[in-house]
């Protein structure tokens, strides 16, 4: 008797925890503030991103002015997942043609500045370049570097505005502002996810004066390993200044084995 | 020479052999350029002005291993200077990738160092002077290059059997001593002459926020001693004399938000006087100046040789200053303004360069220097006292 009144006991006292637990994972708790909301969602959105180990793809990216004249761009990345700190990055550029063999190298931290290496090849240079160049143009892009470089939770603070209907899904509207708020080009950026997935559909880039600069809209989702969800294109608008960047994802690969071995000094140098 | 083409051709064989699926490529550029001279030349032979073309292809093969071989010869045709119009293989070598290992065997480049204008300590390959005078053209140099990265740092061992000797400029050539320097004949310490086999150890570590190298080097220094003398035919010449040395060197560099530390320091003993040479100094970038996309960088050096007015270098007490422009365009724009001055008032150098990518496959480069208050005592400067040029070259990469 003893037993099955505790055992019921038990059984409620899960099933409300459960039912707690629930409520505060899907953001639905009314004792939690917008910030936490906002803080939840990007700790599930990288929960659900974590566990890859290592990524290769590659990239073309069109640049567009407002006389709609393109330059194209093709780049490869190469990304290993780190324990308890960013991402390492190799980034080959395969053109323009006089940047062809051009590599950086980037050890991204979660707290304080990323260490970045240029290989030069007409040198066979290796330069340690610095890091607050967040807020400066990729490759001549609409894209900063800041834009492109891995999204580690800690660079941003976060907000929940609102959930509303985006690409006929259920959506998290999410408000996040840069930490490094003195290199970065944004006052702050506004970000769409949808609820299943927790992929980010589009984001508002607002300038230093508030004012917004850039959209982004991220689409043709694909998932793979049966976990990671990836954009195979990636559009920005700058509506400043009407010119746009595409960039269109290919070969994505997991778990292809790269170690700490393929992101050093010397592998920078020998890298194709 | 002929064992080394054996080890070659067993090495490419094997490598072919043990490894079914591999990749390739071949890319490189072609260029054209011309040299135009604001003054009369000072010296009787010397053409005014001079055009070339030059080609520089890369053919590059990999194993399914991650091994490597790569071929990139290099050929200029000058019209004023025959020594100028000149072939190099710049690389010819194979990389083998152990774990965790790399041994690279043929004729390699390597760079070392970290400043923006001199570069004392990087002294592995030969400068290829008639290239350029800023002396970031290099030889290849015949190479067994092993490195091994680990947790603890980079080491790198090189043992360098043979010797390349460094290109002047000849009779009809500007940018030159007033006579000379006879390549044909040149002068060396060692008995074994160029088959003096070099020897290099580097030891190099990245820490959170700074890069150090050290090394150690031994045997023939890549800076001739010019000694005047008479050629073949009688005529007054400078004799390229190659001395021992030992070296030791290191560089540094510092990374703080947007400044960037860099330092170069060596000790170099040979037998006709030991010296100290070092270069640092600090570059600085205000990014996205006035809320536009351009990056404006401030470069400050100082560079000093303990050898004083016996340097071979003319950046024997000099400060060295440099705006960078980056315009962060589409096509990639930039622009790099330099200026030494010589803190013993023996002579100032201006130096501009600008790029911009004309099309994906086209790019153009111009560069001017300008030479001014060169006093008689800074031999090298005050022999190009009157060399005063604009460069323009056109380069097709494919």
């Amino acid at each position: 008797m003893q037993n099955m009144i505790t055992g019921n006991r038990t059984l409620t006292l899960t099933a409300a925890f459960l039912i707690l637990l629930f409520l505060l994972s899907s953001g639905y708790s009314p004792a939690q503030t917008p910030e936490e909301r906002g803080m939840s969602i990007a700790v599930e959105a990288d929960r659900r991103d974590t566990g890859y180990g290592d990524s290769m793809a590659e990239m073309v990216m069109i640049l567009r002015n407002r006389h709609g004249e393109e330059s194209l761009r093709r780049i490869r990345f190469r990304t290993l997942e780190v324990n308890n700190d960013g991402d390492k990055s190799l980034t080959i550029f395969d053109s323009p043609k006089d940047v062809t063999g051009t590599a950086f190298l980037n050890f991204t931290h979660k707290v304080g500045d990323d260490d970045q290496w240029l290989y030069l090849p007409a040198l066979k240079r290796v330069k340690r370049i610095t890091s607050n160049n967040k807020s400066g143009s990729f490759m001549g892009s609409e894209f900063a570097y800041e834009d492109i470089a891995s999204q580690e939770i800690e660079k941003y603070t976060y907000k929940w505005l609102r959930n509303e209907i985006c690409d006929n899904m259920e959506c998290f509207v999410v408000e996040r502002y840069p930490v490094d708020r003195k290199n970065s080009g944004y006052s702050r950026q506004v970000a769409w996810l949808d609820k299943e997935e927790y992929r980010t559909l589009k984001v508002q880039y607002y300038d230093r004066k508030n004012a917004h600069l850039k959209t982004l809209t991220m689409s043709d989702y694909q998932q793979y390993m049966n976990k990671y969800w990836r954009p195979a294109k990636m559009l920005m608008i700058n509506h400043q200044t009407g010119k746009t960047t595409e960039l269109q994802y290919a070969n994505y690969q997991f778990n292809v084995g790269l170690t700490d071995k393929d992101f050093n000094k010397n592998s920078l140098q020998r890298v194709r | 020479m002929k064992h080394f083409l054996t080890i070659f051709l067993l090495l490419f064989s094997f490598l072919q052999v043990t490894s079914p699926a591999d990749a390739h490529e071949l890319r490189g550029n072609l260029s054209a350029e011309v040299r135009l001279f604001v003054n009369e030349p000072l010296y009787p032979e010397q053409e005014h002005h001079n055009g070339s073309i030059a080609i520089a292809p890369e053919y590059y093969h990999e194993w399914s291993t991650g091994s490597s071989f790569i071929f990139s010869p290099f050929l200029r045709i000058d019209s004023a200077d025959s020594e100028r119009t000149h072939m190099d293989i710049r690389e010819m070598n194979f990389l083998l990738l152990g774990d965790p290992w790399e041994l690279r065997l043929g004729i390699g480049k390597v760079f070392w160092g970290v400043t923006e204008f001199v570069h004392f300590v990087d002294i592995i390959n030969q400068t290829d002077l008639v290239e350029d005078i800023l002396g970031e053209d290099k030889l290849g140099q015949p190479m067994a290059h092993f490195s091994m990265p680990n947790r603890w740092g980079v080491l790198d061992i090189f043992v360098l059997p043979y010797f390349r000797e460094r290109t002047f400029p000849g009779q009809e050539g500007r940018l030159r001593p007033p006579v000379t320097v006879d390549t044909d004949n040149p002068l060396f310490e060692s008995g074994a002459e160029k088959y003096h086999v070099d020897f290099a150890l580097r030891y190099s570590q990245v820490f959170d926020f700074f890069d150090l190298g050290i090394y150690y080097f031994t045997g023939t220094s890549r800076d001739p001693v010019l000694l005047p003398g008479f050629n073949s035919g009688g005529q007054p010449v400078l004799l390229p004399f190659y001395q021992l040395m030992d070296q030791v060197g290191m560089d540094l560099q510092l990374v703080a938000g947007n400044w960037l530390w860099k330092m170069e320091a060596l000790y170099q003993d040979n037998f006709i006087n030991n010296f100290f040479a070092a270069t640092g100094g600090f570059e600085y970038t205000f990014l996205g100046v006035g809320s536009s996309m351009l990056d404006l960088g401030f470069i400050a050096e100082f560079a000093y040789d303990s050898r004083g007015k016996e340097a071979f270098t003319s950046f024997e007490n000099d400060l060295l200053c440099g705006l960078r422009l980056g315009i962060n365009d589409a096509a990639g724009t930039e622009i790099l303004a330099g200026i030494g001055y010589d803190l013993d008032n023996r002579g100032n150098v201006l130096r501009l360069e600008a790029s911009r990518r004309i099309t994906d496959t086209l790019k153009i480069f111009l560069e001017g220097w300008a030479f001014f208050d060169i006093d008689p005592d800074d031999f090298s400067l005050y022999s190009i006292r009157d060399d005063d040029y604009i460069r323009l070259q056109l380069f097709y990469y494919f």
